[in-house]
């Protein structure tokens, strides 16, 4: 079994299990790859392993996945603080506005999340920086811009850390979608 | 060094869901095509992707980069049963409309609406949004990847018996949960470290 498996309840030799290995493989080899290359790569560079399960235990509170949360939350020290800011960030996606045209009467109004003050000192101004731009990224991605990158700069993570910061919000996006898709699937098998 | 954003400016921005041809500029220095490590391109995969400054830039994480673009066209190229081509790319096309990535919507558009020959109905999709009406089988592929798209997700049963209805087998529909959760990971990088700009004629 690998993480989308054992996150999904995908028993071996069960129907989607023979689906996953004998239709995709290469896409069940690569979505594990990309996880282990994530949480246990063999340089954690200057962003590590605590920084990336608390960043994941956030996106996943975000999306309401209590057990994929914790399962990230094993690995990400204590995570009073971090449930404490899920509980107000959590909100329904995706809104955002468009270039200005004809799409502005698509444009959606939503939160922008700030860390809350209560929390800050414990969360600390680097994750709470990677949080602030992670919330925008599950909730209103096209609101990014180059001023976001910038906030993470000032808070210290370095252009190489953003750009695996980035994968990991993504990458979660992807595999908490998968887990959930094919949960129901299976019920319906 | 410290680093800094790339500041984009004087570039026209397309404010319209199109097929058209974009290219993306982007907001943070990808690695320069000539200081790039042997592992930093074998992780482009296809050797031609050096030219692109979105690959180059997530090649910073190589082994990151490598596993997401194996999964990714395991997801929409292999041709072992499934859902056909079109209706990937129409899964791609849909979530990227609806998360608002005018890049990825322009790419995966062209590629529905060359495999599918249904341009017209590709088109109103990008003009319509995700409720466009266009038939019984692709409205519940879009009414799919729309449900596994939202936050909190909405994909439930009533999903799963609407593909089926449809004609999907469940090989089908993995593709559809794949393909759609996977635009939920390329639009994000593609949305929050650059933007796009018509290409040059």
């Amino acid at each position: 079994m690998d993480v989308i498996d054992t996150l999904a309840g995908i028993a071996s030799g069960s129907h989607l299990d023979t689906i996953r290995r004998t239709r995709r493989p290469t896409a069940r080899e690569h979505a594990q790859k990309s996880y282990d290359s994530l949480f246990a790569p063999a340089d954690f560079g200057g962003f590590t392993a605590a920084e990336r399960h608390a960043v994941a235990v956030f996106i996943a509170g975000l999306h309401g996945q209590d057990a994929i949360k914790a399962f990230y939350a094993g690995k990400a020290g204590n995570t009073a603080a971090i449930d404490a800011e899920i509980a107000v960030a959590t909100t329904k996606g995706p809104y955002g506005a468009f270039p200005k045209g004809p799409l502005s009467t698509e444009d959606t109004a939503g939160p922008i999340y700030r860390v809350g003050d209560k929390n800050r000192a414990a969360i600390g101004p680097r994750l709470a920086a990677a949080f602030e731009h992670v919330h925008m990224l599950v909730f209103h991605p096209r609101d990014a811009d180059a001023r976001s990158l910038q906030s993470l700069l000032d808070a210290g993570w370095t252009t190489t850390e953003i750009v695996t910061l980035s994968q990991l919000v993504a990458f979660l996006s992807f595999q908490i979608r998968v887990v959930a898709g094919l949960k129901v699937l299976a019920a319906k098998s | 060094m410290t680093d800094k954003t790339i500041p984009q400016s004087g570039h026209v921005v397309p404010a319209v869901f199109t097929r058209d041809m974009l290219d993306w500029l982007p907001w943070l220095e990808p690695v320069a095509a000539d200081q790039m490590s042997e592992r930093q391109l074998a992780s482009l995969v296809d050797a031609a992707r050096v030219k692109s400054d979105y690959f180059r830039l997530l090649a910073r994480d190589p082994d990151v980069l490598e596993a997401r673009t194996r999964t990714d066209k395991d997801i929409f190229y292999n041709a072992d049963g499934g859902l056909p081509r079109a209706e990937r790319e129409l899964a791609a096309a849909a979530t990227s409309r609806l998360n608002g990535c005018i890049y990825c919507a322009s790419v995966h558009a062209r590629f529905a609406a060359t495999y599918s020959k249904r341009t017209e109905d590709v088109d109103k999709l990008l003009a319509e949004g995700t409720g466009a009406d266009l038939d019984k089988r692709w409205n519940a592929i879009v009414a799919a990847s729309v449900a596994l798209t939202e936050t909190p997700i909405s994909f439930g049963p009533q999903h799963v018996d609407a593909l089926r209805a449809v004609g999907l087998d469940d090989d089908a529909i993995v593709d559809v949960i794949n393909a759609a959760s996977f635009f939920n990971w390329a639009n994000r990088l593609m949305l929050s470290l650059g933007e796009p700009t018509p290409a040059k004629a």
